[in-house]
């Protein structure tokens, strides 16, 4: 008997008997001959839970999380506080094992925290209708545009750099198959340009996206961005991160159609990555074009208040090629995370987080500004997030950090080769002002001791097969 | 029936967190700023600021675990009873594999953090693409994607970057009429037009409807999408001629893995011909389902279709100086159809599916498979040999494989009930119903996938009370017309919630 099965051989026995067969071998005969594997499949034995344990914990032990480095990196996803309660809550099994929640009346828990979901999230973008949640950000904003592309019968996007460079690949990659095209609009001191804009929208435009605050941290002045997509009848779409949503002016009261994002500040952890979720709002006019469950109010036949996935004629397993999306199984159990922590934080906590970020941030990024050898890349307001020039090669300066136990923020060279020099830097309330003294300090020791000695002494660079990013030992300049 | 006494779980009036919120009650005290506390229209333009912070409910701690464990108890779930939902294999969640997934080298590990120092990470993902590979018996893995019909998306991008990359346009996607509802939209999304291919008696692809409706218009023809075991839980034994149609034709061909879970080391889609394979590591690889996810998708492919997969991919490098080998992710693909999220996918599942893989290990995998068959078959044997028998007919009667579909035909027209009475009559057994009214081609039909994680004694247990309920309608089809009387609410007005949407809480 193998892991988490229970059937004995008297019950295989018995088993078979019923069914009039000899073997479990004969069950499988449908398969033809030449198609069945036939052989072990080529990975190792089964292993006991402790020996389970030790070898992942060996590989987690690989990594360098947020708890071993202090973390200023962000870029979407952002080292928060998850509240004690949120792990209570989504690791009980009435949450975390039941599937979607087809048959309603056992599914009622489930159905309302969607319900209670929406509320949140409606609430904090300032648009009436929420979906229940999608995969994650980037693919919230490609969801956005084949939403646009229905509602208006056009083919053209008109997408700000200052866009979540992920979001704008994936937005492209979609975009090759539904068929439409990308105008890009680039950014001028940190904004989108907004003449830029104007001119590029037109008559053929689906849909203008913007992100505020953008991916260089800047707040987008929303509403007078969007006034061309009004002109010329594309939807405006918004990504936005959440967790400033209690301070900035939300995106419904600036004209959005649809404001999303990626969900992951809210009550989720790092996980390298992901799972996360995607939220997703819009005016009522889009209600039925929405992508992902939807719960909706009712009532049971003696007249109980009640939950159920409403709008269901949108969704694959109904409309199958009409569907208004092909998302099936999402998010559920992230966005009850986030629905735990918003409760946690609750109106006023919610609005001192912002508060308390936006203070930081501005701690940090004057903080940083003054330190020789490091500029802002911007000037224009930022909310949690900000873009600074350095005066030495970034991947060094972001190694010299690390040794001294900080990951300092993101490389912005990668995807802004304009800002080949560019580091984006992230706050949380985990983010304390003795840590950001320590950042800006390790930041100034590496561009002081890369301008006195054109090299870093003591670099763990050696250790490791560099990657794409950074030069390989052998080619950086020896001290 | 509907005057039965309310139970106690029925009496508590559904409320919602925001009508137990009241001004000046909180939970979360935050850390001092220790930083100025300049006014925030200093630091923003005040026009870029909201005027009134969002709605959000006002409770304290002990209220909002109350609020959630109240909520939790109006879920069943997976670890409260069996749950043959056809399709989902709602097989067992290791706690195991949540524990190891909620280390902090995982859990709170940046998706940006260097390749370098995350080395674990990478290697993780490295070792479950090849695991993956393996039981695939397809080269090439990226785990991207975030769940099935996000693979499915995947992969018609890809077969339309392979065609495109030989100069090639092609316009049509082939799916049996028995494909799960993901499949046709993936094909819409993808830029596709859907061909239906009819289902024969057998069960399988119907091959002169196969053969016409690429015949039609070979040039047209982009893929051919199946899922094997099918959704009616049978093996096409026509996979081989198939595919060797498809190919013949130029298309590729592609495996929904939802049904994965039938074959697991006992026979491998690369092997039966398939190019793209997605995985739905939320069913056959144990990922909790959440309640609707998350879950993660992950694609293997032939090597003719490796140099389209979606970027970044994890990559293994030799060390050339003698050390051992280093992980890292690999942007530089020219020919990638790009990104379909960001960053690398659903990470924590991955941690979830590499443990339940070392847990299981070769034999136990295939081990997985078989007794996933056995029990399927099982039932299906004990149901045919009482009154579903008759009322229920399998819609295919010959082995199935780890799932099956039995028709509510004859229970609707001699008894009056419906699939739908027989599934809302099951939740007062305390039983989650199989999958209704899929797949379309079979009339009421109801689909049962018992897993290989139940027992012998759950499946008696369920046959038993198919067969009480059948009996029940013999002398009073009312009594299951009406169910069910004992969930937290009965039958819920769905029309309602659709014509008159009410998708939040009104707020004052």
């Amino acid at each position: 008997m193998t892991r988490y099965t229970s059937a004995t051989p008297d019950d295989r026995a018995e088993m078979l008997a019923a069914i009039g067969v000899d073997s479990t071998a004969e069950l499988f005969e449908q398969i033809p001959e030449p198609l069945r594997l036939g052989r072990p499949l080529a990975l190792p034995d089964g292993l006991s839970e402790a020996e389970v344990y030790e070898r992942l914990a060996a590989l987690a032990a690989r990594n360098a999380d947020a708890e071993e480095q202090v973390c200023f990196v962000g870029a979407g996803m952002y080292d928060h506080y998850v509240p004690a309660i949120v792990d209570a809550i989504t690791s009980r099994s009435e949450f975390l094992t039941p599937y979607t929640p087809y048959q309603p009346e056992i599914s009622q828990g489930g159905l309302q925290v969607m319900f209670e979901f929406q509320t949140a999230m409606s609430e904090l973008t300032g648009l009436p209708v929420s979906n229940a949640g999608l995969y994650e950000g980037p693919s919230s904003v490609a969801s956005a545009g084949y939403l646009a592309m229905g509602a208006t019968k056009r083919r053209r996007f008109v997408v700000s750099r200052g866009v979540h460079p992920h979001s704008r690949e994936t937005l492209a990659t979609y975009s090759e198959g539904y068929g439409a095209e990308i105008v890009e609009v680039g950014l001028e001191g940190g904004l989108t340009d907004a003449a830029a804009l104007a001119a590029a929208v037109d008559g053929e435009t689906a849909a203008v996206i913007l992100q505020s605050p953008n991916f260089l941290g800047a707040i987008e002045d929303v509403e007078a961005l969007g006034a061309a997509a009004k002109e010329h009848g594309a939807l405006l779409v918004v990504a936005c991160d959440p967790m400033t949503l209690g301070i900035l002016k939300p995106p419904g009261e600036c004209g959005a159609d649809i404001a999303l994002g990626e969900g992951q500040p809210l009550g989720n952890r790092l996980d390298f990555g992901g799972p996360s979720f995607g939220f997703f709002c819009a005016t009522e006019a889009q209600i039925r074009r929405m992508p992902g469950r939807i719960a909706g109010e009712t009532e049971d036949v003696d007249g109980r208040r009640g939950f159920v996935l409403a709008l269901q004629t949108r969704e694959q397993h109904i409309r199958r090629e009409k569907a208004t999306n092909n998302i099936c199984t999402a998010q559920a159990l992230n966005a009850l995370g986030a629905m735990v922590h918003l409760a946690w934080l609750g109106r006023e906590g919610f609005r001192e987080l912002g508060e308390l970020l936006v203070r930081r941030t501005a701690y940090a990024r004057e903080r940083l500004a003054a330190v020789e050898g490091v500029e802002l890349l911007h000037e224009a307001p930022v909310a949690r997030e900000f873009a600074v020039r350095l005066d030495a090669p970034v991947a060094a300066v972001l190694d010299h950090c690390a040794e001294r136990g900080i990951a300092a923020g993101y490389p912005l060279g990668r995807e802004y080769p304009e800002h080949e020099d560019g580091l984006l830097v992230a706050i949380t309330e985990r983010r304390t002002r003795e840590q950001i003294d320590e950042l800006a300090e390790a930041i100034e020791g590496a561009i002081a001791g890369f301008h006195a000695h054109g090299a870093f002494v003591g670099s763990d660079r050696g250790e490791f097969v560099s990657d794409s990013d950074t030069k390989s030992p052998s080619e950086a300049p020896v001290a | 029936m509907s005057t039965i006494a309310e139970t106690p779980i029925q009496r508590e009036h559904a409320r919602t967190i925001y009508e137990k919120s009241k001004p000046g009650r909180r939970a979360a005290v935050l850390p001092d700023a220790g930083v100025p506390e300049r006014p925030l229209e200093e630091l923003i333009p005040s026009g870029l600021l909201r005027a009134e912070p969002p709605r959000l409910p006002e409770i304290a701690e002990p209220e909002i675990v109350r609020h959630y464990n109240r909520l939790s108890r109006r879920n069943f779930d997976l670890d409260s009873g069996f749950y043959p939902l056809g399709s989902c294999t709602m097989k067992h969640n290791p706690r195991l594999n949540e524990r190891v997934a909620a280390l902090p080298g995982h859990a709170r590990l940046h998706p940006a953090q260097d390749p370098r120092r995350a080395q674990g990470a990478l290697e993780l993902m490295w070792l479950l693409q090849e695991s993956l590979s393996e039981v695939c018996g397809l080269p090439h893995v990226s785990l991207q994607p975030s769940a099935g019909s996000h693979g499915e998306l995947a992969g018609l991008l890809l077969t339309r970057a392979f065609h495109a990359d030989r100069g090639e346009t092609r316009t049509k996607v082939l799916a049996p009429d028995t494909s799960h509802g993901t499949n046709p939209a993936s094909v819409t999304m993808a830029g596709y037009e859907v061909v239906k291919v009819a289902t024969d008696e057998r069960g399988g692809v119907e091959m002169d409807d196969l053969r016409a409706k690429i015949d039609a218009d070979p040039d047209q023809v982009a893929c051919l999408m199946l899922t094997n075991p099918n959704t009616l839980g049978l093996f096409d034994e026509n996979i081989a001629e198939i595919a060797g149609l498809i190919h013949a034709a130029g298309g590729t061909l592609y495996y929904d893995g939802a049904n994965l879970n039938a074959v697991m080391g006992q026979s491998r889609p690369g092997d039966m011909g398939f190019d793209i394979v997605h995985l739905n590591l939320h069913k056959s690889f144990s990922q909790p389902h959440g309640g609707g996810g998350p879950g993660a998708g992950p694609i293997a492919v032939s090597e003719r279709i490796a140099p389209f997969l979606p970027r970044p991919q994890v990559v293994r490098r030799e060390s050339d100086n003698g050390g051992g080998p280093s992980f890292d992710l690999d942007f530089e693909r020219p020919k990638s159809i790009g990104r379909l999220r960001g960053f690398q996918g659903n990470f924590g599942v991955f941690v979830r599916s590499y443990a339940y893989i070392l847990s299981l290990g070769a034999d136990g995998l295939a081990e997985a498979s078989e007794t996933a068959v056995l029990n399927a078959n099982y039932l299906k044997a004990r149901l045919a040999a009482g009154r579903a028998g008759a009322r229920l007919p399998i819609a295919f009667d010959r082995h199935c494989m780890h799932e099956f579909v039995l028709s509510g035909k004859p229970m609707k027209r001699e008894l009056g009930l419906a699939t739908l009475d027989l599934a809302k009559r099951l939740l007062d057994f305390g039983f989650h119903p199989p999958t209704v009214y899929f797949p379309l081609l079979v009339e009421e039909a109801l689909m049962v996938e018992p897993t290989e994680t139940e027992t012998k004694e759950s499946l008696d247990a369920f046959a038993d009370a198919i067969e009480r309920i059948l009996a029940e309608a013999e002398t009073d089809p009312e009594v299951a017309k009406s169910a069910p009387y004992t969930t937290p609410v009965r039958r819920l007005d769905e029309v309602k919630a659709t014509r008159h949407p009410v998708v939040r809480q009104p707020l004052s």
